[in-house]
């Protein structure tokens, strides 16, 4: 029977169903962070429990660290400790960490894939939920509790209930100055934020196929602001170039023999789905959210919703709430919005095309002096060197933006990157959640072109207008 | 982890959609590596004035005719975004047991049965019924019974809920996940034979 590729990495890893109960899922791939291992350790310690498979789990410090004078020790008592205890732990139950110099440091879901750690037909979990990002290589990936890491970690498996699947469908061709990030955006605008809720989405068609890896990663990564636990891409040629020659990949098998595998897990063609989403890449602009969710979304042409306009009373509700903690008028054009700071890096958008995207964008360019900041994190050091290898930071420091070491930032405002009350800030993240990147701050969610575009223009502007120098 | 069999509580109304985990417990109470304690930060930003000590008048759930609430009344897509456990550890430290809402984050939803809180997926036109009820009599009280899978109202009319069986099973009966799997270990070994994982 033809299988999808959720179906054949289920098929693969259901180890058990006890007669009544929830499915044991075997883990191929655990991704361990400061933030929400600390309390899994702590349990392992109180049940004399040990990691059952050390050597399945990876650590990295990203949530915390700092993205500038890094030498210096953590002014954050409570950050170092935190950072300390992942040091700490991973020492303790024989975990490899890449630890804050390391140069195989950078966001978690960055670094993951550019080792070679993410793999077609595995899966892969982590106390985050933006682990959905693995999928884009056709890894079965998710977010999940602290609870559950404990669980993963003494027992390398996870009790699973099998999701239900959704293809989504984004076919023709996506217009220049169109990206993944505007692609994932107005996926999320179209099904809601809880669409995906109880799903696996599979993203195809002819846009998807196009996507760099770099690209898919951007769009998996948001399937959770669709509420989907996980998004997958079935892998391609383009997966397996990716790959190749990366650190991490098994030694004992040719390149060409891990290749055959992978492509097996690919959806097969007839296979269907419980749900069905499509649509166009022609009808795509880039996005720019307005409001307070990821789903309050509109193309940059559009304007800021108006209340009376919204038929039903729930989203009215939300809108109405959204927009007295933005403090946007109602009808106000999307181009009209006004920024004082712009933050380009994460999970989301923190890797070498989205800065390159970004570099072209800012190149003769100047910041506008209306912005009062404008950073560009790099993903992981790894991205940092490349980049700085092509000059880029040389044409952001030039037009005004600041350059930093990777680390997840102004992404969740753990570290000192933060918005202080009443900021409005162009964002390449993913989450505009009230209070995300500071308490009472604003957040707009964009690609790294517009994100950069907007620090130069001082408000946002349709990039497919550019004028690239 | 405390078993959940049957709760009779005030319920509190949070009148909002899509209530994320950030707002549920912010960031920057995360850097602790404790699992308690976090009631204090429960909704932070929306709890507090500005001086992060004072209780916001206008936040509803501050007001006296709700405190010692244990069942939370909240509406679509309750727990959305982060994963952060973080969020029903904060809950259950302030003494919320059960959250009832039309819809829940999966993430979320699935870690509250860690932590021996219940989420009920109630009708949308129930809860806002609900929120009617909440309002209208001061100390409003709900018994949720999960044996019998019904929430008896105050004029005793009851509300019949539907949860996985398993889930229900495990909550009953506080049972740890970890030492359910490990009765299966030997499946485990099987498995990891199978695939050659030393």
């Amino acid at each position: 029977m033809a299988k999808t590729i959720y179906q054949k990495i289920w098929d693969a890893h259901e180890v058990y169903t006890p007669a009544g109960e929830d499915p044991i899922l075997y883990i191929d791939r655990h991704y361990a962070h400061e933030v929400t291992s600390a309390q899994a350790f702590e349990g392992l310690r109180l049940a004399g429990r040990k990691v059952r498979h050390p050597e399945l789990t990876f650590a990295v410090m990203d949530h915390n660290i700092p993205t500038k004078d890094r030498d210096k020790p953590i002014a954050d008592v409570l950050s170092r400790a935190q950072i300390e205890a992942l040091r700490n732990n991973c020492a303790e139950f024989g975990i490899e960490c890449f630890d804050m110099f390391d140069e195989r440091n950078g966001v978690v879901h960055v670094v993951g894939p550019e080792l070679g750690l993410t793999l077609p037909g595995m899966t892969i979990v982590c106390g985050d939920s933006h682990t959905a990002t693995h999928g884009a290589f056709g890894a079965l990936a998710h977010g999940i509790g602290t609870s559950e890491v404990e669980h993963v970690l003494a027992t390398q498996t996870l009790l699973q209930k099998p999701s239900k699947t959704m293809e989504v469908r984004v076919s023709g061709k996506l217009g220049a100055g169109v990206t993944a990030k505007d692609v994932v955006l107005a996926i999320i605008g179209k099904i809601g934020t809880a669409g995906g809720t109880g799903y696996v989405i599979e993203f195809t068609g002819e846009v998807i196929r196009a996507l760099t890896m770099e690209g898919r990663m951007t769009v998996c990564n948001m399937a959770i602001e669709a509420g989907a636990r996980a998004g997958l891409v079935s892998p391609d040629e383009k997966t397996f170039a990716y790959l190749r020659g990366r650190r991490y990949l098994p030694a004992n098998k040719s390149f060409d023999a891990l290749s055959a595998e992978w492509a097996q897990w690919a959806s097969d063609a007839a296979c269907s789905y419980d749900t069905v989403v499509e649509l166009r890449g022609e009808d795509i602009e880039p996005q720019v959210t307005w409001g307070t969710s990821p789903g309050m979304v509109t193309g940059v042409s559009g304007h800021v919703p108006v209340l009376a306009e919204i038929a039903d009373a729930n989203t009215r509700l939300a809108a109405k709430n959204a927009l007295a903690y933005v403090g946007l008028a109602e009808g106000l054009p999307i181009t009209d919005i006004k920024i004082n700071k712009m933050f380009i890096g994460s999970c989301t958008n923190g890797r070498l095309e989205d800065l390159r995207a970004a570099a072209k964008v800012a190149k003769g360019h100047q910041v506008d002096p209306s912005i009062e900041l404008a950073i560009v994190v790099p993903g992981s050091y790894a991205v940092k060197k490349e980049a700085e290898a092509e000059g880029l930071d040389t044409i952001f420091r030039e037009a005004g933006f600041e350059w930093r070491d990777p680390g997840c930032s102004m992404c969740l405002a753990m570290n000192d990157d933060r918005l202080n009350p009443g900021d409005r800030c162009a964002s390449t993240s993913n989450r505009n959640f009230e209070g995300r990147q500071g308490k009472d701050s604003r957040t707009h969610l964009v690609g790294p072109a517009m994100a950069a575009a907007a620090a130069i223009a001082g408000h946002f502007v349709d990039v497919r207008n550019w004028d690239y120098k | 982890m405390q078993p959940f069999t049957q709760l009779t509580g005030i319920v509190a109304p949070l009148e909002a959609l899509n209530v994320d985990t950030d707002q549920i417990i912010p960031k920057q109470f995360l850097k602790r590596i404790e699992r308690t304690g976090y009631g204090p930060m429960l909704f932070f930003d929306w709890r507090y004035l500005a001086d992060e000590k004072t209780p916001n008048p206008d936040f509803e759930m501050n007001a006296p005719r709700y405190q010692g609430a244990s069942i939370l009344l909240s509406k679509d897509n309750f727990g959305c975004g982060s994963s952060r456990e973080h969020a029903p550890w904060a809950l259950e430290n302030y003494g919320i047991r059960c959250i009832l809402a039309p819809s829940f984050a999966d993430i979320f939803y699935y870690n509250c049965f860690n932590n021996g809180i219940l989420p009920v997926k109630v009708a949308s036109e129930t809860v806002d019924q609900l929120f009617a009820e909440v309002r209208a009599s001061e100390g409003y009280q709900l018994t949720v019974d999960l044996e019998a899978l019904r929430i008896v109202k105050p004029d005793g009319s009851t509300i019949a809920f539907e949860i996985h069986p398993f889930l229900r099973e495990r909550l009953l009966n506080g049972w740890d996940q970890i030492g359910l799997t490990l009765r299966h270990e030997d499946k485990i070994s099987a498995y990891e034979k199978a695939r050659a994982i030393a």
